[in-house]
């Protein structure tokens, strides 16, 4: 597992390499302009004020004689003064395009992450988006994008740093004294040592915590998609004191982490700290036995600085990693689900043909068998009508269809043709389905309907919501056809996102419809004027309703009963009602309704 | 697009706002305490921090340019050994504390919110989108959570670090002080120049994070519907112009920062620059010695440092102020929904409600001179007017934006009457609290909304002190024991998000068992059995018969089964009553209900007899 994530963070990198890359050399351009700074104040302390020979590299010695050397110097002390001013605008130049790079560079980063997750989100198949806590998964697309972004901006060139100013520093100290360079390194490695121990500590404490956040976003995200139910049955309280304890939770895991945060930091601190007390008295009792000069403890002072800076950086930049492991853990553990997968050589063909279900068992992950051996034909271009219970199967039969699912046994043909060979988006373009909870997107209806065919003109899109018998309601609305929907729009009635829906599939061009349950909120009138707009519609295409109401599956030319997973009887709607059974049953209840109705009506009429 | 901006997202336009952190701050007031102890620890660091130096000097003067032979090193070893303890243990202290406010506040700003989220009606949530929301409480909050812990304990060491040098570098040698001191007013037009800019940056980055999130929540909300319409590539388009703007808008941001520091450290070089060169000669003229010298330039290479992490905290602040005005709007959001504070002191808020003092409800309910405008300007119900007694049943039918569901949510008092009252046992319902009314409510949607959990959560989710056997009884009453019992683990059996894994019709039943267990008084069923199957229907109707006798009751059905026992039937039309009375006298009436109902069954007995007729005909023309 740990193993992917560093793939993960390495492709990272390499994708963005051309950034990182030229801002690790602006940065080490940088850091090696910093030690100059030090380099010209020890050159006027100790060469032009006390007198000292000079440590600057040949050729500037030989400018500075040119110009008159020491004497000249010290009469225009105002050039050293204007080259630490120049050595910190090249710097800063320097800086500015690294803080640039950086960014343009864990921002691409950043950005591609988002757009894997959510790309690869969109892939994932439907059984997945059944079973996993749409909050978890918008913290880990967010929150650790996130901590990624930042090690990145923040972090990674720090590495660069550190190692080139350990390097540098070494370069410069040893010459002036190998004793004292080998003193201010003794602590280093204890350093490592330490941080590393700590690296790990720290991977564990935030892994805990990153899921304790995760699991606090599921319930605040559970929250306000069911508020209306919480205030509606007045239960804020209770859901506080859920979110208490989820938000508790987290505070404490985390409060844990800083535990650590503080004892490594003080720990180093306090390592460093007496590392340069060390040197310091070192050099001091070196200086005093005439072994370096004045100049040579700024400059020691100074660089050990350098040298035990960056080893304390590195604690941040291994604290700061640890948490980016984890979260591109998270992360990963998304991008490494399955996707739905089409066979090798998936076929597009046209599906017009008889649709076959022959033996098919189905039953989802968890649960029973919801259709047992089930087989039945659906004529090319006829109405199939399914009629069953709550529970007994109708929605998976819909589901599997357009292969939102597999069933594991039997095979289901279109035309001859299994459908686990149609590529699938092929399939699922060609069948249309209009689901029973429909989603609407935050856009206008207009694009809403358009959605699926954006081709489609104004004429298509009005036409289509016409037949869906959605024309009305969206006119007459304040903002017509520029109405917000979805989130962050209107609320719509569920009849009315219903026959949205519709109308979005019937824009597409489709050999199959199938509706399941797609008309249980709109009224009888309505329901009959969508099915006889459909008619003339959709003349050739195979479609398949799901309904209870008679009223709707009457005029299929065939029906079917399923219960419990089986098809107990199929036939026309007078065949069906002239034999005991469910349809007969259910029929005898809808219809003596009406009769009642009838014979009340006139009854009244009589009196 | 753009008209519906203001629904998402509020657009910030003021500059730096101290009134907004002084807001914040109050907000914040249980942390004073230990953001006091976080100050202190950074006052102990930087004095100290101030110290190192001074040290430094006395050991080079004393014990080398002076060079008196058998002075001895401990003193100075000994007072630097009691400075490193000092900053250990400061540095110990200001990062567990600050790593505490951090999670603290993070806790806090979260519980506010959420308490918050839990107090804005209906209304609310209908143009709010729960991405945005959850992009306030989540990333907002985080990042000025970070501000409060660490923003603070780099503003309060630089500030005291800065003061500290600057009285040093004054009683050490003033003239060379002024030189330093120079630039800090170059350095604070600097600022002010950038301020702005980087605060407008960071409100676009803030911006777009929050729709991204929106984005994300949609995205996996909606993927079942995206794959049903192949709408995945489409969808991931739409996406990658959103990352794609907060990649640029980010990187405008960043470069605004990155330009910013160096800046400054070019600026305050001068500075240095200047102090070298006046010292030196100074030094050379012999006014001044060399460990001042020594220690004034480190003085000013350091003074630099402060205004350098003073400015990084300014930048910080600029980031702050666009999640901190996101976050305190929320939290400043009037309920449009409130109770008064006579009643919260007699009833109780939403999250202690004084029982105690609760009337029982009756169950009279009286529109009087209703008018209700939706938040858009679209005005459903004009003076309205409706009395129903006690116990009674009413059903209201009509076609779609008739306004049915704006009864029920007044009544539920979701929303309030824009002008009007509702009464409920002859008073005004905005005497009593809210929960007092919702309480007393069972409210069943035509979408349910379950919560992940096991079925016998979601039963007993409106009254957690029900036994197992009551939750079970009422399943029984609505006909959901038997596929529950069919669930792999029965009662037991997790429901998924949303109740994801069951059908509609499953999740109707399990609401209305949920809203029969909550007891109500008062009861609402809006379209609550649409996706139940007939049978089903048929049998739980009793069922519902019974449940409603003796409760005040509303109904919107279509179907007819549903309505025709009511007491009274309202029919609704454009949010007027058209017809009222009992099932068989708006039969008796012949007017627009009967005909809703007859034409119906017409066209159904219609067209079952013509395609009956027609396939006879066909079939005879076959068989000659």
């Amino acid at each position: 597992m740990k193993k992917r994530n560093h793939r993960l963070m390495a492709r990272l990198i390499r994708e963005n390499l051309r950034y990182f890359s030229w801002a690790a050399v602006l940065s080490i351009t940088s850091v090696l302009l910093g030690f100059f700074t030090p380099a010209v104040l020890a050159e006027v302390l100790d060469n032009y004020l006390q007198g000292m020979p000079s440590r600057l590299p040949g050729f500037i010695t030989q400018w500075v004689n040119a110009l008159g050397g020491r004497e000249y110097m010290r009469a225009h002390l105002w050039i050293p003064g204007l080259t630490i001013v120049l050595i910190s605008v090249v710097s800063g130049a320097c800086n500015f395009l690294k803080g640039r790079l950086t960014a343009i560079g864990s921002e691409r980063a950043a950005r591609r992450l988002r757009n894997d997750l959510y790309a690869h989100l969109q892939e994932l198949p439907f059984a997945y988006h059944s079973k996993t806590p749409t909050g978890d998964l918008v913290q880990r697309c967010t929150s650790d994008v996130d901590t990624t972004r930042r090690f990145f901006a923040m972090q990674l060139l720090n590495i660069v740093d550190a190692l080139m100013m350990v390097g540098i520093a070494l370069a410069l100290l040893i010459p002036i004294s190998l004793k004292i360079t080998l003193i201010s390194m003794f602590i280093m490695p204890a350093l490592f040592l330490f941080a590393w121990q700590f690296f790990k500590l720290i991977i564990k404490a935030f892994r805990t915590a990153d899921e304790a956040e995760g699991h606090m976003t599921t319930v605040l995200q559970e929250n306000l998609t069911g508020v209306r139910v919480v205030q509606a049955f007045g239960q804020a309280q209770r859901e506080l004191e859920k979110y208490d304890a989820a938000a508790s939770d987290t505070r404490d895991k985390f409060m844990k982490l800083s535990w650590l945060d503080a004892i490594y930091w003080s720990s180093g601190d306090l390592m460093g700290m007496l590392q340069t007390l060390l040197t310091l008295v070192f050099c001091l009792m070196e200086a005093r036995a005439g072994r370096i000069s004045v100049g040579d403890i700024v400059v020691f002072t100074s660089y050990i600085g350098m040298l035990l800076w960056p080893v304390r950086n590195l604690g941040r930049v291994l604290s700061q990693g640890g948490r980016t492991m984890v979260a591109l853990e998270r992360i990963d553990e998304i991008l490494r689900q399955k996707q739905e997968k089409d066979v090798d050589g998936a076929i597009t063909p046209e599906l017009m043909g008889d649709i076959v279900f022959a033996r098919v068992n189905f039953k989802y992950e968890e649960g029973g068998e919801v259709l047992k051996d089930l087989s039945f034909t659906i004529k090319a271009g006829q109405t199939a009508a399914i009629l069953g219970a709550t529970g007994s199967g109708k929605s998976s039969i819909a589901l599997l269809l357009q292969r939102l699912y597999a069933p594991q046994s039997g095979s289901i043909k279109i035309g001859e043709v299994d459908i686990q060979s149609i590529q699938r988006k092929h399939l699922r373009n060609r069948v249309g389905l209009v689901l029973q909870e429909p989603f609407l997107y935050s856009k206008t209806i207009y694009d809403n309907l358009r959605i699926a065919a954006p081709e489609a003109n104004k004429q298509q899109v009005e036409a289509a919501a016409s037949d869906a018998q959605a024309l009305q309601f969206i006119e007459e609305s304040e903002k017509g056809w520029d109405t917000m929907v979805g989130e962050r729009g209107v609320t719509l009635s569920g009849g009315q996102k219903q026959r949205a829906a519709i109308a979005r599939t019937l824009l597409k061009d489709n050999d199959v419809l199938i509706f399941d349950d797609s008309l249980s909120a709109v009224d009888t009138q309505t329901d009959a004027r969508i099915r006889e707009a459909l008619k003339e519609r959709s003349r050739d295409v195979t479609t398949l309703i799901i309904s209870h109401r008679i009223l709707t599956l009457s005029q299929a030319d065939i029906i079917f009963v399923l219960e419990e997973g089986r098809i107990t009887d199929s036939g026309s709607h007078e065949q069906l009602i002239s034999r005991p059974g469910l349809y007969q049953r259910i029929h005898q209840i809808q219809s003596g309704l009406e009769d009642e109705f009838v014979a009340q009506a006139s009854l009244e009429q009589s009196v | 697009m753009s008209d519906f901006s203001y629904l998402e997202e509020q657009d910030y336009t003021k500059k730096f706002d101290p009134k907004l952190f002084g807001k914040l701050f109050v907000q914040l007031r249980r942390h004073w305490k230990s953001m006091g102890f976080v100050a202190l620890m950074m006052v102990v660091l930087a004095v100290t921090d101030v110290f190192i130096p001074l040290l430094t000097r006395h050991a080079i003067d004393n014990y080398i340019v002076v060079n008196e032979a058998g002075q001895s090193l401990l003193p100075f070893i000994l007072v630097y050994l009691v400075i490193i303890a000092l900053q250990v243990s400061s540095i110990f202290f200001f990062i567990l504390v600050a790593g505490r406010i951090e999670s603290r506040v993070n806790y806090d700003m979260r519980m506010k919110g959420f308490r918050k989220l839990q107090e804005l009606p209906f209304s609310y949530y209908d143009r709010t989108s729960v991405g945005f929301l959850m992009s306030r409480l989540t990333s907002d909050v985080t990042h000025l959570a970070e501000a409060f812990g660490w923003g603070l304990v780099d503003l309060v060491w630089a500030s005291i670090f800065l003061i500290s040098v600057t009285i040093a570098m004054l009683i050490i040698n003033w003239q060379l002080a002024l030189l330093v001191l120079l630039v800090v007013p170059v350095l604070a037009v600097i600022t002010v120049w950038f301020q702005k800019r980087i605060l407008k940056a960071q409100r676009e980055v803030r911006k777009i994070n929050s729709r991204i999130t929106g984005s994300f929540n949609e995205g996996i909300m909606g993927a079942k519907t995206t794959k049903t319409l192949v709408l995945e590539a489409q969808n991931v388009a739409e996406f990658e112009t959103l990352t794609g703007n907060m990649r640029k808008a980010a990187v405008r941001a960043a470069t605004l920062s990155a330009l910013f520091m160096p800046l400054v450290i070019a600026v305050s070089s001068i500075a240095s620059a200047l102090v070298l060169g006046q010292g030196a000669s100074q030094v050379l003229g012999g006014v001044l010695s060399l460990g001042t010298l020594t220690a004034f330039v480190s003085y000013s290479v350091q003074f630099f440092h402060p205004i350098r992490d003073i400015a990084a905290a300014f930048s910080e602040l600029q980031r702050i102020q666009a999640a901190a005005e996101r976050v305190v709007s929320l939290l400043e959001t009037e309920p449009d929904i409130k109770d008064s504070p006579e009643v919260v002191a007699k009833y109780g808020d939403n999250f202690r409600p004084k029982k105690e003092n609760w009337e029982k409800i009756q169950g009279a309910v009286e529109f009087r001179d209703v008018t209700f405008r939706y938040k858009d300007g679209e005005t459903v119900l004009t003076h309205f007017n409706l009395k129903v007694k006690p116990g009674k049943t009413v059903a209201i039918v009509g076609p779609t934006g008739a306004g049915k569901s704006t009864i029920v949510n007044l009544l539920c008092r979701f929303y309030e009457p824009t002008h009007g009252s509702i009464l409920i046992d002859g008073r005004d319902y905005r005497e009593r609290s809210q929960l007092w009314l919702q309480s007393s409510l069972g409210y069943v949607l035509q979408e349910p909304h379950l919560f992940s959990g096991t079925v016998m959560d979601n039963l007993r989710y409106a009254n957690p002190e029900a036994t197992e056997e009551e939750a079970m009884a009422a399943a029984r009453l609505v006909n959901a024991d038997a596929f529950i019992q069919k669930m792999d683990k029965g009662y037991l059996s997790q429901v998924g998000e949303g109740g994801g894994r069951l059908s509609t019709g499953e999740k109707q039943l399990i609401s209305f068992a949920r809203a029969i267990l909550h007891n109500p008084r008062l009861f609402v069923l809006d379209e609550a059995t649409s996706s139940v199957d007939t049978e089903t229907e048929m049998l739980i109707q009793h069922a519902i018969e019974q449940t409603l006798a003796g409760r005040t009751s509303f109904i919107i059905a279509h179907r007819l089964s549903t309505i025709r026992k009511a007491d009274r039937i309202l029919l609704l039309e454009d949010g007027v009553i058209t017809e009222e009375g009992r099932h068989e006298e708006l039969l008796a009436k012949r007017g627009a209900y009967y005909q809703l109902y007859t034409n119906q069954f017409r066209e159904e007995a219609a067209s079952a007899v013509l395609g009956a007729g027609k396939r006879e005909k066909e079939k005879e023309q076959k068989d000659k």
